[in-house]
């Protein structure tokens, strides 16, 4: 990545059967998209812990993308249900922490549809573009020296029982 | 695992594939790069690692260096994984302390800029850096590979892929769902581009393969549910009451002589509706088995498939003490065990009425081609004479090309074997009634052998060709001799102008589609399909009759059109990759399951009910969930949902992946 213009960081977990054959058949297929996202290859998406996600994001990823097998076409079964229901949960708690749904995107790739990855990597990156870097690690380096000299502050001021309660 | 880092020595090495991967990845900087890297003693870039002389340097280079962690940088793990950890495994090492980085199929071949392409390399190449630090060794299991087939589908693919496995000494289990095995090849009349007689030619095969005593053959019946893994299948298989015992039955056909239907009265299917049959019936004289059927949707002893045993069953009599006919079957599942299952499921034709401009079903004297197939046919409905619905022989006959195929608006593929048989079909017509021929075509596509002199001899018999997708079939005349005509409306683009020629008989040459349930039989047995609806090969060039289900093979157009020849041809690859595994005698599978740490465990048992496979049950006395590893397949559901972190998935666990992440993002 170039150091003049900021590009988005892109983690992205994909299964082994759909998604991650799926993007072997882009680079067969020699489709052309962004160099943005670093894949992470799994079994299935059910693998995908909403730690990974977080993690990633914690560690200065912009975005993060899952890639996973169609509803009913699991090689597992059913491992894609059981990621949808955490990343239905993850995204509610994301919201919260106030990191746009666009960052955490999930998409049913199926091995034949290298286009469509194509596709959403251009997206991605796109929407990712719009909103900007995430940036949570200099956020958290910010947060904890304001958390510091707040700490500081209220010892200052309020003497040792308010430091005891905190 | 500090400690395991200082003990450290990780080798990398990035291939450059020759110029695939260093066209667009400065491979030197990357491995430059890597060199630099904590625990990493040794870093090359390689021209073809997969070489035997770059596997060799692998193998080498852990004697000589004393390597305990391997990372290589190539194209896909889904292509070389193997290779790899067989060179790693080959330098005395175990397999599984080797990790591969994609670096083609997800990097060079899809990025444009050198720059950022070879960035990408460095942040997987670390990731993988840190990932193997991680790694642990992990033994491969040896399961025993069940002997016996499983072929689905009984048309020439099914057939030939059986009676390959049953000569070599294996049990076949064919299963189809028609009455009678043969396929669409058993309703051809001659073949190109050699003209001998399908049935000719096929019917011997099916004949033996009802007569195999390595074969179990199943008509009627259909697989309705596949459990278990490569070499060890559980199938399920519905069989469809026949209201015949097929022990029984002789295939004398006096049931079929005596029934109170005097006269055939009901669409015959295997001469496409072109014929009758009655309530009792055999498909066609070389039917295999030969065994008749009841229909019990029009026989009168049946009310809408009901039994009401109403009839004054003329046909118990006449089958007299055989006492074959039975009226009381119900369908009946049979469960069997295979090690191996070839799909040879076949196509369906184009369904021309959804092109309403070529008149199909509009227009009694348009047809399709499988229907000219059973009109020029000696056993067909009218014994070979080429008589149209009208009762007139045509003097001049339209042969449409593509119709459903290379054509944005319905399918874009080419269903390959429609340029030969419309020639062939040419040549029948033209033969049995002296008629003028025309075929409108797109191109002429002769890629076989003989093939293209078969087209020479069409142009010596004085068929017409005429270069150009047709408009419109229309009845609508506009001078005399087009009066009572089908008109064909075509831009006949080698002269360069709009013609109308007008013709007694048009022959539509639909294109091969998936089969209608394609999407079911793939969910059946686990397999991908293209975006076109044909069942996925595993590799379109190295492994085109495997799947992404390891044990499930692949054979004839179920995979893609294609003709007969190479129909036969794949069942026989197929065939012998499921003898690759029976002969072998064992298959080794991916240590990728996962297990539970008891200390960890709290018993919340949140895990149980996310296992597709119930491989995890709750110990009672422990109080804790185990898994049960001959039953896991690894594919980490449990792993990623165990709120107490105490399921670890080998190959994948949370350090790896977590350290792979720190990889791909550290700067």
């Amino acid at each position: 990545m170039s150091n003049q213009e900021w590009t988005p960081r892109i983690v992205a977990f994909f299964c082994n059967w759909c998604t991650y054959t799926a993007s072997d058949l882009a680079g067969v297929s020699r489709l052309k998209y962004p160099s943005n996202a670093r894949v992470i290859r799994v079994m299935c998406s059910g693998r995908i812990d909403p730690q990974f996600i977080l993690d990633a994001l914690a560690k200065g990823a912009d975005g993060v993308l899952i890639g996973g097998c169609h509803p009913n076409d699991c090689h597992y079964v059913e491992g894609n249900y059981k990621l949808l229901r955490r990343y239905r949960l993850l995204q509610r708690m994301l919201q919260d922490l106030g990191i746009e749904a666009d960052r955490v995107r999930l998409e049913w790739i199926s091995a034949a549809e290298g286009e469509k990855l194509k596709r959403v990597m251009f997206d991605m990156v796109a929407k990712l573009k719009a909103l900007g870097p995430l940036g949570l690690p200099e956020k958290f380096k910010d947060w904890d020296q304001e958390m510091e000299a707040l700490e500081h502050q209220v010892a200052a001021q309020a003497g040792p029982e308010v430091a005891h309660a905190h | 695992m500090d400690k395991n880092k200082q003990d450290l020595r990780i080798g990398f090495y990035i291939c450059h594939c020759g110029h695939n991967i260093a066209s667009m990845v400065d491979c030197p900087e990357v491995a430059k790069y890597v060199e630099k890297l904590p625990g990493v003693v040794l870093s090359r870039d390689y021209k073809y690692m997969c070489s035997d002389p770059g596997q060799e340097l692998i193998a080498q280079d852990i004697r000589e260096h004393k390597l305990n962690r391997i990372v290589v940088a190539s194209c896909s793990p889904l292509l070389h994984e193997h290779t790899f950890r067989g060179a790693t495994e080959k330098g005395g090492l175990n397999p599984f302390f080797f990790h591969m980085v994609n670096i083609r199929e997800h990097n060079s071949w899809v990025h444009t800029d050198r720059a950022e392409a070879t960035g990408k390399a460095k942040d997987l190449a670390r990731a993988g850096i840190e990932r193997v630090a991680h790694h642990r060794a992990l033994e491969v299991k040896r399961v025993p590979v069940n002997p016996d087939v499983l072929v689905v589908g009984g048309g020439i693919s099914g057939i030939h892929a059986a009676l390959t496995l049953a000569k070599a000494g294996k049990k076949v289990y064919l299963v189809e769902r028609e009455p009678s095995i043969g396929g669409h090849m058993a309703k051809f009349d001659k073949t190109f581009p050699t003209l001998d007689c399908a049935a000719c030619i096929l019917t011997p095969k099916m004949s033996e393969v009802g007569a195999h005593p390595n074969i179990t053959l199943w008509t009627y019946s259909e697989v309705a549910k596949m459990d278990g893994y490569v070499g060890n299948f559980t199938v399920t298989v519905k069989r469809r009451p026949r209201y015949i015992n097929e022990d029984l039955c002789t295939g004398c056909q006096e049931c079929i002589a005596s029934c109170v239907f005097k006269e055939p009265k009901f669409a015959d299917e295997f001469n496409e509706a072109l014929g009758k049959r009655k309530p009792v019936y055999i498909s066609f004289p070389q039917a295999t088995p030969q065994v008749v059927l009841i229909d019990p949707e029009v026989c009168l002893n049946f009310k809408k498939g009901i039994l009401t045993d109403k009839c004054k069953k003329t046909c118990v009599e006449a089958c007299g003490e055989k006492q074959a006919i039975e009226f009381t079957q119900t369908e009946k599942l049979e469960e069997i065990k295979v090690g191996t299952i070839i799909v040879a499921t076949g196509f369906k034709t184009f369904e021309a009425e959804r092109i309403p401009q070529y008149g199909y079903g509009r227009y009694p004297n348009v047809y399709t081609a499988l229907e000219i197939e059973r009109l020029v046919n000696a056993s067909g409905p009218t014994s070979g004479e080429v008589i149209m619905r009208d009762g007139k022989q045509p003097q001049s006959i339209g042969i449409i090309h593509c119709v459903g195929s290379r054509d944005k608006k319905t399918n874009r593929w080419c269903s390959r074997v429609c340029c030969m048989y419309s020639m062939k079909l040419a040549h029948l017509l033209k033969e049995h009634t002296d008629a003028e021929v025309y075929n409108f075509y797109i191109d002429l596509r002769t890629p076989g052998k003989g093939y293209e002199e078969f087209y020479d001899k069409l142009l010596e018999e004085g068929v017409h060709f005429i270069r150009g997708r047709v408009g419109e079939v229309t009845d609508w005349a506009f001078t005399k001799e087009e009066e009572g005509k089908l008109v064909i409306r075509v831009e006949d683009t080698l002269a360069g102008y709009v013609r109308r020629i007008p013709v007694d008989m048009v022959v539509l040459s639909t294109g091969l589609e998936p089969q209608a349930d394609a999407q079911d039989v793939r969910r059946l047995f686990n397999m991908s399909c293209g975006t076109e609806g044909f069942f996925l090969e595993r590799h379109p060039k190295l492994a085109p009759v495997n799947t992404f289900t390891d044990g499930v093979f692949l054979a004839g157009c179920c995979q893609g059109p294609k003709d007969i020849p190479d129909c036969v041809a794949q069942a026989g690859a197929a065939a012998a990759e499921a003898m690759v595994l029976i002969d072998k005698g064992y298959v080794e599978q991916e240590p990728n399951t996962a297990f539970i740490s008891e200390q960890e465990c709290s018993g919340c048992k949140s895990c149980i009910p996310l296992c597709p496979y119930t491989a995890i049950t709750y110990v009672e006395d422990r109080k804790v969930a185990t898994i049960n590893e001959a039953l896991c397949k690894g594919c980490g559901t449990c792993v990623g949902a165990c709120p107490s972190g105490s399921i670890v998935q080998n190959l994948f666990e949370d350090e790896e992946i977590f350290s792979e992440i720190e990889g791909v993002l550290a700067k």
